[in-house]
């Protein structure tokens, strides 16, 4: 019989001793493993065009607009309807992207290799706050902004990268997480030190001071500027897990919008699958729970790399999301040491004395005692085009893990 | 009719979370039908738009102003508002002092990883899977909850027989361990009474009046109702036992119960006995054949029985505790003894019979212990080779060590055997340096054996005195070098050899709990009921209350796949 708890040792050995540097950029289509030209990745486990909720409609319709492939709203959901263009969980393509998550070939995305371990991982560009295409925006200023990234920043950005040689964004994840990031929903740390490893080469590649100056700024006002290559760096860290025979540990977590779904390491490209829940959080000006999407994005890959709402230690500042207090914040984290197996070597927490996050999710500790992963989010608008309107916390339903642990059960004959 | 009013504030720069939250605060204000709370860009600038909170103040602001903008039922109401802005920007969340509660004993015990003991206080359809959890874990169990089912509790049980852990309970209403009391304890003064309990309010009433007779406690352990029946087997009763007879401040000893199961009276009286301490036994309604029987008291009521351990205290002289069996190998269980003198030899049987059911011998009390041949050994064998069948055509073995040194290399290859004892007589006559032969023979078994992974012990007495020819001191100097154990008199070579054999075969079919970790401070994790957690609190015992629901949400599906992933091949 399996010795689970070796198994999931040596699952979260691996992802914690992966080592993911960004080495570059690319176009989705040349770049990302079976990508092709009327294929669009999303967001969460697999779902059809019909069961799509607002924001993923949404966004889906902007990068058909923004591919050209549909001039108008009313051809792209037509292109949709008559299932022309085929739809896939990016994380069936190592790649993961917060919120809708879609990503179509001609967009260029991060991508993250694991040193350690080789594999690699991508993750398109952040748009920034407010109307954006990820929040299933997909007005011309939305799309006139891709076009911006794609023409302007991208070739820079990219260029700055190569000459940087790589960035390590797991040392800088490490570093954040001392500067009042958990990584997840507060990234403003760690895209400061983002930019300041990119500026210098940004300055050496630039060949327009004007554009230079939009890029710096561009980079500079946007506080989740990191956040796509941290999950690229978490995806890449979660597939180092994936794959070991026996273990129990959850290598992905992502919402589509409709659905919360996870994988486990020792279940293979299995999903486990149940209704995603509306999260609890601070609304802008305007909006209520009411309005909000059910919970959508791939940014849980954080969580599963033992940091987001892991890490709330860490972050006290977001906690103020759900009205807590430094001491919820604390909680928070405690509370995810007793559903994981290890605590990170390399992320730690300096107000618990530097003790490592809680890391590597095990599906039996999560049914046994009733305690839920805690993931901190972005809310979106549940109809298409309107936006991010607030943030907060959410966790995902119970039954996707009791599903998967009598999955695991009968694969192994427990 | 509504009315917007905005106040800019300018330079202000706070957390996006902040004015979100400074935002709901204000649509509590009276009369505050939306407000927006906002850095003045752009993109937020749209979003009041949206919302009709735009004025033109608000238009005119820059990136870094803070904009607040109130539409209120009547201007009034938006002023009132905005004049609330410094106090609820201010207002704290009062310091809450809600302590992490862990929901899992791995979870409490990653922040007290110094509680030995788990008390567990939950349904007993629950209360099994529990303490199967804290054995797992390497902890002793104190457990209060009652209807666990009797195969659980004997499996529980020899789970923690065999790791060397304590199982009081199921159904143990009380127990005190190291000065502090658990379940329903007295506070009872420490002392030299050691006391093991089926029965709970019976051991109320004997620890108290133990303390009113000015004597004390040194553990008090519950062992559960069920302990003394035939299938239980008083597992824990025996382990309880074996913890007093080794814990060095436990002069006297106080077994209280129900009647045992007829079956297994004998076998609970003998590990009674075999503490070698002063025992008071109270079966309440047993008839016991007489009053006393070797170190065994009978006494008949509660309070006889405090009052005897108390004048047993007094009369007692301090007991030197069983031998350490740490360090011998599983088939190591004899005592062999090599005598050289005949009445020594004599005197080791007679002596061992407080020990060991039975002893061979080429001269032994009981003829049905005769050794077929005198020049072998079998299981516990006292042998006399100064006796005729050994000294015929050779010298005795007080001249001669020959015959002494081919047994000893013998016997200590044998791989059943722990203890060797040898007696060495001096004087006029006898081998003028039996220690330059003897010494290094010992050395060199216990060397042999010592490389072969098993510990063995060889017990000396040496008779005779400095004046002697050879010098008894000299002698035992040479035989202690070597790492032979020495005793002043064959009667503590022999208790001593008997003690630890019979301590050995105790400890080969349960781990003897570490008596060391028991006295170390007590903590403790609480999983159940609040009562118990106060307990410890009020006894100044660091304590976690674990955050305890049933495992799975008490879905038996998945419950039992939980449990057989647990089970390791």
């Amino acid at each position: 019989m399996i010795d689970i708890d070796k198994t999931n040792a040596e699952a979260v050995e691996r992802m914690m001793e992966a080592r993911p540097v960004l080495v570059g950029m690319g176009k989705a289509r040349d770049v990302i493993p079976g990508m092709r030209d009327n294929l669009l990745l999303h967001a969460g486990p697999p779902i059809t065009w019909e069961r799509a909720s607002g924001p993923l409609r949404g966004a889906i319709i902007g990068a058909l607009l923004f591919e050209g492939l549909a001039s108008t709203e009313e051809e792209a959901v037509a292109l949709m309807e008559r299932g022309e263009i085929d739809l896939e969980p990016c994380h069936h393509h190592n790649a993961v992207g917060p919120m809708a998550g879609v990503t179509s070939p001609s967009m260029t995305v991060y991508i993250v290799e694991n040193k350690t371990h080789g594999n690699r991982a991508y993750s398109n560009m952040n748009e920034g706050y407010g109307k954006v295409l990820r929040y299933g925006a997909y007005s011309e200023d939305v799309l006139a902004r891709l076009r911006w990234m794609e023409e302007v920043m991208a070739p820079m950005v990219s260029a700055a990268i190569e000459r940087s040689g790589g960035i390590d964004i797991k040392a800088m994840i490490a570093e954040a997480l001392h500067m009042g990031d958990e990584g997840h929903n507060r990234n403003k740390a760690g895209s400061i030190l983002f930019l300041k490893a990119l500026a210098p080469h940004l300055a050496a590649v630039a060949s327009d001071s004007d554009q230079l100056t939009e890029v710096l700024q561009f980079i500079g006002d946007n506080a989740l500027s990191v956040l796509n290559p941290v999950m690229a760096a978490c995806k890449a860290m979660a597939d180092a897990a994936h794959g070991v025979e026996g273990s129990t540990l959850v290598t992905v977590m992502a919402r589509n919008g409709t659905d919360f779904g996870i994988r486990v390491s020792g279940l293979g490209d299995r999903w486990f699958t149940a209704p995603a829940e509306i999260p609890k959080g601070l609304y802008f000006p305007g909006f209520t729970a009411e309005d909000a999407n059910p919970d959508i994005g791939d940014s849980t890959i954080t969580e599963t790399a033992g940091i987001g709402g892991y890490a709330m230690a860490a972050a006290p500042a977001i906690v103020t999301f759900v009205s807590g207090t430094p001491q919820d914040a604390l909680n928070a984290t405690l509370e995810m040491y007793e559903i994981t197996v290890a605590e990170h070597k390399y992320f730690t927490i300096p107000y618990l004395d530097f003790r490592g996050t809680p890391t590597g999710t095990d599906i039996r500790k999560v049914v046994e005692t009733g305690i839920t992963p805690r993931v901190n989010t972005g809310i979106a608008h549940k109809e298409a085009g309107v936006g991010q309107i607030g943030a907060g916390l959410v966790r995902p339903p119970m039954a996707i893990f009791e599903a998967a642990l009598v999955a695991f059960a009968e694969t192994y004959g427990f | 009719m509504s009315h917007v009013q905005t106040d800019i504030r300018q330079g202000a720069y706070y957390d996006s979370v902040v004015l979100m939250q400074l935002q709901r605060a204000l649509l509590d204000e009276p009369g505050v039908l939306d407000a927006g709370v906002v850095m003045g860009t752009d993109a937020n600038k749209d979003i009041l738009a949206q919302n009709g909170l735009l004025t033109d103040e608000a238009r005119a602001a820059n990136p870094e102003d803070l904009v607040i903008a109130i539409r209120a039922e009547t201007e009034a109401a938006a002023h009132a508002a905005l004049a609330r802005v410094d106090d609820l920007l201010q207002r704290r969340q009062a310091q809450t002092h809600a302590i992490y509660r862990p929901r899992s004993l791995e979870g409490a015990l990653r922040q007290r990883p110094d509680a030995e003991w788990v008390l567990i206080s939950v349904p007993g359809r629950y209360a099994a899977s529990v303490a199967r959890e804290a054995l797992r874990l390497d902890r002793h169990v104190f457990l209060y909850s009652d209807n666990v089912p009797l195969e659980e509790e004997i499996a529980l049980k020899r789970d923690a027989a065999a790791k060397g852990l304590l199982v009081m309970g199921p159904d143990c209403g009380t127990a005190i361990v190291n000065g502090v009391g658990l379940g329903f304890a007295n506070k009872v003064r420490r002392g030299p009474i050691g006391m093991v309990a089926v029965s709970g309010t019976g051991l109320q009433e004997v620890s108290t009046r133990i303390h009113h007779l000015g004597s004390g406690i040194t553990h008090a352990f519950g062992t559960g109702s069920r302990d003394l029946r035939a299938d239980v087997g008083a597992l824990t009763t025996v382990q309880a036992l074996d913890i007093l007879a080794r814990d060095p401040a436990t002069r006297v000893i106080v077994l209280v119960s129900k009647p045992p199961d007829p079956a297994i009276v004998d076998e609970v009286l003998q590990a009674a006995r075999a503490t070698n301490k002063p025992t008071v036994v109270n079966f309440i309604g047993y008839e016991p054949p007489r009053e006393q029987d070797g170190t065994l008291f009978f006494a008949r009521t509660l309070a006889e029985t405090a009052e005897r351990a108390v004048r047993l205290v007094e009369s007692t002289p301090a007991v030197a505790e069983p031998p350490d069996t740490s360090g011998f190998a599983t088939k190591q269980r004899f005592l062999r003894g090599l005598y050289s003198g005949g009445t020594l030899a004599y005197e080791a049987l007679l002596l061992l019979r407080d020990y060991l059911p039975a002893v061979y011998s080429n001269a032994p009390l009981d003829p049905a212990y005769a050794l077929d041949d005198p020049t072998t050994t079998r299981d516990h064998t006292v042998l006399d080779l100064g006796a005729d069948e050994f000294t015929v055509g050779r010298l005795h073995p007080m001249i001669d060590n020959d015959l002494r040194l081919r047994f000893l290399a013998r016997e200590a290859a044998d791989p059943t055997v722990a203890v060797i004892l040898l007696d060495v007589v001096l004087g006029y006559g006898a081998h003028p340096n039996p220690a330059a032969d003897l010494a290094p023979a010992i050395e060199q078994a216990r060397a042999t054996a010592a490389a072969e992974g098993r510990r063995l012990e060889i017990g000396v007495v040496v008779v005779g005195t400095e004046d002697d020819p050879q010098n008894s001191a000299e002698q035992m100097a040479q035989f202690e070098q070597a790492g032979a154990r020495l005793f002043p008199t064959n009667a503590d070579a022999v208790r001593w050899a008997g003690a630890l054999v019979q301590r050995l075969a105790l400890h080969h079919t349960i781990r003897p709990v570490d008596v060391a970790r028991l006295e170390k401070p007590f903590a403790a994790i609480n999983v159940g009921i609040e009562t118990f957690y106060q307990s410890m609190e009020a006894q100044g015992v660091p304590v976690v209350w674990v955050d305890w629901r049933p495992p799975a949400g008490g879905n038996e599906r998945l419950m039992s796949i939980l449990e057989r992933m647990k089970r390791k091949a």
